[in-house]
């Protein structure tokens, strides 16, 4: 198995981007990765696509070879594959890429995520979410993302004591982090306070628990490490790469409060690197809810199951803390636009490991781990990535 | 020089407050009222609709200035609640105001701004001595749907202003439009209630189109907010008008007068013309006023306007204010049945 590494990056501004459409979104990613890693479009072996909404929210499947025809690549004839897996469909769409290279049937792919959450109204685009869950079980009968994240919030602070005070340090730590990515859409400080009176929107969430829907995009440029040099830029090797599936729905769980499904992707990713949860400098979790990023910690090994929240709310995963985590906002601030999500998040840590994330630097880091998942974590996808 | 010759505003004699609309949906009540600044909104009776408020609007105005139908060669009715889909609402209040039949008359559609298309055209038709006076009207009975964000704030008001070149009590100096094709808030035929583009109705429509209007009009004007008394914007709630004139550089000192939106929701089309008429309830010769309405789709409407000496020998009782004052609480289930909300059974 060769090593891959990722030699370009590029993404958006995330937010209400009313005035750019998928195609404009995805070509201006698409080129701004092409051209931090040096290469052309004769380069690019395959290009793959995490997308989760464009048909729903759209009317526009086919997103694969629109992406390569809008990045003028439909004349060379590009292979072009979209990738769903609800939120968890950019991470999952570079571990496609990263298995192709790896296992040598290409050289070189591009990864890009785009997504237009906010094109429809707040009740469509909050629909179109709800089909990462389980139609039959949860959707059909009313139950939201939101609802469901409230059990398991409800569930975990039965049994682990997990207060609303430690809800809170969540999102206010996170937008402490946005206010230094240019690329947020919310980058700004907000206080625990304000996350706490926040409007309820399903107990106990509330409004600032809630990751937004978001527009934006993001894109990376993989390569074989060994033909990496070719292209000088500094480039960032995956060292490890892991992903897991679990039921869809919550209810058939043994546990309301847990992801058992990062859980074994985690492991799967430690394993292939043989590195541990203390070796990692920084980290990237999949926050759609501030309940999802605790469990996320847990599940992962950072800190043990129970003990996250009281972390959080000390500080340690605050930038300068013991692990500073979702330093790019994370998606409730830097924004959630599901097909790029986990391409946004891999493109911060290469930032980071880069040293070129401007003042929300992680100071010597050197492994960086990315999380993403889908729905309730019924796709888990796991990424470590090491800096020269 | 042209402009307004006399004016008549009508505010239903009902209201509900936001808290009571909340708690029918188990929602913040306070949260709501402080986060759109709309406290109360006025309720039409089962006997009002956008003709009736027309009708009482114009008649205050006619008899304000002592005008008779023979002296109005146009009505023009702007509204997006229309009683009729098709039979126009201008010729009912020219019939009520004994201007039939040597007039023209037809209704306007442009969301919250036609009414001050009517202005406009009535401007141009006085302006070309085609008419001595037209009238344009400003009215709205809007629709909001139970439990969606606009019930907080569609509500029921309109004004109407004679438009003329003899004893006018306000001189239009200029007016300018801007004018684009924005899909923020459309009601499609035959649909009970409108349909909205969530926050897209904010930066890139009720802003864009209202702050680069009253630019354009400052700018044509040779003026600056300092130059103004009063100014008095489209108001879909009580947020949006303030941090639109405080973007134009204007203080609260003039936009308070005209901001009636807190107390009386959004009245659409009648929005901008209950504003004015209330400014020209309390203004002095001399005063100057900037309008902007704006309307969905989308567009904005500007005006320039001097107060002359003629509105010192107006009759202005019966202000906006003491309609506003005399507004009597309704509960929801009354509410309901004025609106039409209820699905009534058969009688025998």
């Amino acid at each position: 198995m060769r090593e891959v590494s990722i030699i370009g990056i590029g993404i958006t501004k995330f937010g209400e981007l009313w005035d750019k459409s998928l195609r404009q979104l995805g070509l201006e990613t698409g080129l701004a990765a092409i051209s931090d890693a040096g290469i052309t479009s004769k380069d690019i072996d395959a290009l793959y696509i995490g997308n989760m909404a464009a048909g729903s929210t759209l009317q526009q499947e086919h997103v694969s070879a629109l992406m390569a025809d809008y990045c003028g690549l439909a004349s060379q004839n590009v292979p072009a594959t979209r990738v769903e897996a609800a939120s968890a469909s950019g991470g999952l769409a570079i571990r496609q890429a990263y298995m192709a290279i790896a296992g040598g049937f290409i050289d070189i792919a591009v990864v890009g995520g785009a997504e237009k959450m906010t094109d429809v109204s707040d009740s469509e685009s909050s629909y179109t979410v709800s089909m990462g869950s389980d139609e039959q079980w949860e959707s059909k009968a009313g139950a939201t993302f939101a609802s469901l994240h409230a059990m398991m919030t409800q569930s975990h602070m039965q049994q682990y004591g997990t207060t609303r005070e430690e809800m809170s340090a969540v999102s206010a730590k996170n937008h402490y982090h946005a206010s230094m990515n240019p690329m947020a859409q919310f980058p700004f400080t907000i206080s625990s306070e304000a996350v706490s009176n926040s409007g309820l929107v399903s107990s106990p969430l509330r409004m600032l628990d809630c990751a937004p829907n978001s527009d934006g995009a993001a894109a990376v440029v993989l390569c074989a490490t060994e033909k990496a040099k070719k292209y000088g830029k500094k480039s960032i090797r995956i060292i490890g790469s892991g992903q897991a599936s679990d039921t869809l729905s919550l209810h058939h769980r043994k546990h309301l409060n847990q992801m058992p499904a990062i859980r074994v992707a985690a492991k799967r990713a430690f394993k292939s690197c043989g590195k541990k949860a203390n070796d990692i400098d920084l980290i990237e979790v999949h926050d759609n809810f501030t309940i999802s990023e605790i469990i996320a910690l847990e599940e992962i090994g950072i800190f043990r199951r129970g003990k996250a929240a009281a972390k959080i709310l000390e500080g340690e995963t605050k930038l300068g803390g013991k692990i500073p985590t979702n330093t790019s906002g994370g998606l409730k601030a830097r924004g959630h636009a599901p097909g790029a999500t986990g391409i946004a998040q891999v493109v911060e840590v290469v930032q980071q490991l880069r040293g070129e994330a401007g003042d929300r630097q992680v100071k010597d880091a050197k492994i960086g781990m990315v999380e993403n998942h889908g729905g309730t974590a019924a796709t888990a996808v796991i990424h470590i990535l090491e800096g020269e | 020089m042209n402009g307004i010759v006399s004016y008549g505003a009508y505010v239903p004699s009902h209201k509900i407050e936001t808290g009571e609309i909340a708690s029918v949906w188990g929602a913040d009540g306070s949260a709501w009222a402080k986060n759109l600044n709309v406290y109360s909104k006025s309720v039409p009776g089962p006997d009002e609709d956008v003709i009736t408020i027309a009708v009482e609007a114009t008649r205050q105005a006619m008899k304000r200035a002592n005008l008779n139908g023979d002296h109005i060669g146009a009505i023009y009715t702007g509204s997006e609640s229309h009683p009729y889909a098709v039979k126009p609402t201008s010729t009912i209040v020219a019939e009520a105001i004994s201007a039939t039949p040597n007039l023209t008359a037809a209704d306007y559609e442009f969301a919250c701004k036609a009414g001050t298309a009517a202005i406009q055209t009535c401007l141009g038709m006085v302006g070309d001595k085609q008419i001595e006076n037209g009238i344009a009207i400003g009215v709205d009975t809007s629709q909001g749907a139970p439990g969606d964000a606009l019930e907080y704030s569609a509500s029921a008001g309109g004004g109407s202003f004679v438009i003329g070149s003899k004893n006018v009590i306000a001189t239009i100096n200029d007016t300018t439009s801007y004018t684009t094709d924005t899909p923020d808030f459309w009601r499609r035929e035959g649909q009970k209630y409108p349909r909205h583009g969530g926050r897209f109705t904010g930066k890139p429509a009720f802003f864009k189109h209202v702050i680069s209007c009253g630019m354009m009009m400052m700018e044509r004007a040779g003026t600056e907010a300092k130059d103004y008394d009063y100014i008095v914007t489209h108001q879909p709630n009580g947020k949006f008008p303030i941090r639109a004139a405080k973007t134009l550089g204007f203080t609260n000192e003039q936009f308070e007068t005209g901001l009636l939106t807190p107390r009386i929701g959004n009245t659409y089309s009648g929005a901008v013309f209950l504003g004015l008429a209330a400014i020209l309830d309390i203004a002095k010769p001399g005063d100057r006023i900037l309008a902007v309405a704006y309307g969905s789709g989308a567009g904005s409407d500007g005006f320039d306007l001097t107060v002359t000496n003629k509105i010192s020998k107006m009759d202005r009782s019966e202000t906006v204010e003491d309609m506003i004052s005399r507004m009597k609480i309704v509960n929801y289930a009354t509410y309901a049945k004025y609106r039409g909300k209820l699905k009534m059974g058969s009688t025998k």
